[in-house]
């Protein structure tokens, strides 16, 4: 839900990476946030395990500029992948502005992308959301892995509306930072259209 | 209430901060906050710039959804209000007008009892802001005299922010 504050003229959104566990999720974020300039970001806090492994959800807030005089501000959030932690993922989309899915170019995750699609169109619904309408960018990470299964054979597999996509190797920060411009823009179009 | 946004016009963002001033001072707390259920932080009282005020809407908005879902779990609507004590500060959460969470941080020279009986008169205040909100959202309110900035914003603008 994006949040307008005429009085202090800023505009909040909400973005929310979600995708199966291992993903690259958190990734994303951390190369987002080592590369914005200090000004531009606030703390990123990860609720994670001992072992690193998402335990609620990492955070990240990002100062785009100004538009039309009111201040941009984008909270990144990450869910938990692991299918276990439903509960939490469901709770993480209140409120949700725009998604980013990651998915896991590894042949053996490809049933896990396909069941966390699913999960995410569900859980979407509990809100009141509906994935066909909701801003989405789709990412193919870890393209650089042996054996990463073909663009377009995810494709057929993971789109769900022609949304744009992306391929990614986050961890060297390959497409990351296209894939957020993307879900924001969508995010500000929708913003115009109500 | 739209699903798709909130809006808060300076008319109530002034009331709101005139409860949470007064909150502040009559429950002798540190610091008031005001945030949104989904983590947005909306306005606050007190000694604010000792406190990451983004970093607190998030992790408080997450502390009362996952509450929220123990709550459920259990059978409850809700637990509408959570106490955090801290060897030296103590946070009391509480829900406002069903929407907004309202987060205390006090030390020893307040009590619970005190900030209890004082976040109970700022809510009735407060839920009265909101249902004013939600009347001039209603009614498709646009602000004092002032049009939509968004409905003209252009591609240009969007990509003015990626620019750099």
């Amino acid at each position: 839900m994006t949040f307008i504050n005429y009085a202090a003229r800023e505009i909040n959104c909400k973005i929310v990476y979600y995708g199966p566990g291992l993903g690259g999720k958190t990734t994303n974020l951390q190369y987002i946030y080592h590369k914005t300039a200090p000004e531009r970001k606030g703390k990123m806090i990860s609720l994670a395990t001992e072992a690193d492994r998402t335990l609620f959800f990492d955070f990240l807030p990002l100062d785009l500029g100004t538009i039309r005089g009111f201040n941009t501000r984008f909270h990144l959030y990450t869910v938990p992948g692991q299918v276990f932690y439903d509960a939490s993922r469901r709770l993480i989309l209140k409120g949700v502005d725009g998604v980013v899915f990651v998915a896991d170019s590894q042949p053996e995750r490809m049933e896990a992308n396909v069941e966390s699609i699913r999960n995410l169109e569900s859980n979407l619904r509990d809100h009141g959301f509906d994935l066909v309408t909701m801003p989405l960018a789709l990412q193919f990470n870890k393209r650089d892995i042996n054996g990463a299964v073909p663009s377009d054979e995810m494709y057929r597999m993971l789109n769900y509306k022609r949304e744009p996509t992306f391929e990614a190797v986050a961890t060297d920060g390959l497409g990351v930072f296209d894939t957020l411009k993307s879900v924001a823009k969508q995010v500000l179009v929708e913003l115009r259209k109500k | 209430m739209s699903l798709a946004r909130m809006e808060v016009y300076e008319e109530e963002f002034r009331h709101l901060e005139s409860s949470l001033r007064r909150l502040r001072l009559d429950a002798n707390a540190k610091a008031v906050f005001l945030i949104d259920r989904n983590g947005q932080h909306i306005a606050a009282a007190g000694d604010t710039d000792q406190f990451d005020s983004t970093s607190l809407a998030s992790l408080t908005a997450g502390n009362v959804a996952a509450t929220d879902g123990l709550a459920k779990l259990i059978g409850e609507r809700e637990f509408s209000v959570l106490f955090h004590e801290g060897q030296r500060d103590h946070i009391h959460i509480s829900i406002v007008a069903r929407r907004a969470i309202l987060l205390v941080i006090f030390d020893e020279r307040s009590s619970l009892g005190l900030v209890r009986l004082r976040v109970k008169r700022a809510s009735s205040e407060m839920d009265r802001v909101f249902e004013q909100m939600d009347q001039k959202a209603e009614m498709g309110f646009q602000g004092e005299a002032e049009p939509s900035p968004f409905s003209e914003i252009t591609d240009e603008d969007i990509d003015a922010l990626f620019s750099e």
